[in-house]
């Protein structure tokens, strides 16, 4: 039997009422392993206003790059503390910030091997499917083997590197619409 | 080691494009570069796995949230999730909100002139069963304006959320009602041109659901991607 998968529409702009229950801004508990990091930035549209009603659901694997899911068989430790789950709101500005580890390196296909990264959904009023990017760490050695990344044009990749500031804090930003600095979004 | 299946991309015409002009919205928010495409790896065959460890006795009664009952037409609303596949997606979490039946949410941003009701929130969630199956008790929404063209109008609907078994299952979409004149005006339902595909977006009424001189059922089925036969790529 085959079925057509439901049409996608937008989460409109009172999404938080239905959604915010379900809010992880740290997606670390205390025993969590790895390396906090902490990711902050802003949703832009394309006249260069913030976006005050987005939200952002992450997904990633935990600091030994295991995934807490059933598809992930890799002979890697699980981490009770760490799910890999968050969802973010935006504020009245655009501006979100959350808390996680960095991952540890994934498999990708064919035999390649993944940089850490974070798999971001972007949701918002105005988004009839929601967008699909993803979180690169900048300066991280395993970024130049990444499948991935190779696929996007190299002068895009940027888009998808959180950049350390002065205090470690990694800057990241989703820009929808743009000339010049569009994030990068992939067609899952 | 052999790569796992990915799942299956979508059929044409049956999911949206970013830009749909109509739906004003779109046009400042819609990616204007080619998106890349984004061979399915172990980051999207797996997601979140959240379920009935997160939710509440009574978390899928939206009319038993306050001290009294809300204003407005009860309803039952019950339904199937499956994939392309036609398997049923057991233990997974739906979310929903919706406005009040006056057409107004319970949402510091809707300034529609309808009056709120104290005894309706307007959200719930529940985890499908063994078989796939969800059920919600609610009352049917109200239609309401908004401003994306003049004398704009949504037709009533309830929004859903839902996560299925990998990133790549992720649903966020809208439930509506049969017979809603709304619907040919409104540029949210009419997003993709297959024309089954919007119907299927509507929900049927179900006189089995139905509870004697209590609520109207309805019955909507939910489709999330399947996952391929084979991996595309060895």
């Amino acid at each position: 039997m085959t079925l057509t998968a439901t049409t996608s529409h937008t989460v409109g702009p009172y999404y938080h009422i239905g959604l915010t229950w379900l809010n992880r801004e740290d997606l670390t508990q205390a025993e969590t392993l790895g390396q906090r990091v902490a990711i902050t930035g802003q949703v832009v549209d394309g006249n260069g206003d913030f976006v005050n009603d987005a939200m952002l659901e992450i997904w990633q694997a935990n600091a030994a790059g295991k995934y807490d899911h059933p598809e992930d068989d890799q002979a890697k430790a699980l981490d009770p503390s760490f799910q890999g789950f968050g969802r973010v709101p935006v504020d009245a500005e655009g501006r979100f910030r959350f808390t996680t580890i960095k991952p540890g390196t994934v498999p990708g296909l064919k035999g390649a091997t993944q940089a850490p990264h974070l798999v971001v959904l972007v949701f918002a009023r105005g988004l009839v499917k929601h967008l699909l990017t993803r979180i690169y760490f900048d300066g991280e050695p395993a970024n130049a083997a990444d499948p991935l990344l190779a696929c996007v044009p190299a002068e895009r990749r940027s888009t998808l590197l959180a950049k350390a500031d002065a205090d470690g804090t990694y800057q990241w930003n989703v820009i929808l619409q743009g000339t010049e600095a569009e994030t990068v979004f992939f067609d899952y | 080691m052999n790569d796992k299946p990915g799942y299956r991309r979508p059929q044409a015409g049956t999911q949206p494009d970013y830009l749909h002009p109509a739906y004003k919205s779109t046009n400042t928010r819609s990616p204007s570069k080619p998106l890349v495409f984004l061979p399915h790896s172990l980051s999207e065959i797996t997601g979140p796995t959240i379920g009935a460890e997160s939710l509440h006795e009574g978390d899928n009664d939206l009319t038993a949230q306050h001290a009294g009952e809300p204003q407005g037409e009860r309803i039952i609303i019950h339904g199937r999730v499956l994939d392309e596949n036609g398997l049923p997606v057991p233990g997974i979490l739906v979310e929903i909100w919706q406005a009040n039946a006056a057409g107004r949410y319970n949402h510091d941003r809707d300034l529609h002139d309808a009056p709120l009701d104290p005894n309706f929130t307007g959200t719930g969630r529940t985890v499908t069963d063994a078989d796939g199956w969800y059920q919600f008790q609610t009352i049917r929404p109200g239609a309401y304006p908004w401003g994306n063209h003049d004398n704009a109008w949504r037709p009533a609907h309830i929004h859903f959320s839902l996560f299925g078994p990998s990133v790549l299952t992720r649903l966020v979409t809208q439930m509506y009602f049969p017979g809603d004149p709304l619907l040919a005006y409104d540029p949210i339902y009419n997003c993709v041109p297959d024309t089954r595909a919007k119907e299927r977006l509507i929900a049927s009424f179900d006189l089995d659901k139905t509870i004697p001189s209590y609520a109207l059922g309805y019955r909507w089925d939910i489709v999330l991607r399947g996952r391929d036969a084979t991996p595309m790529e060895k």
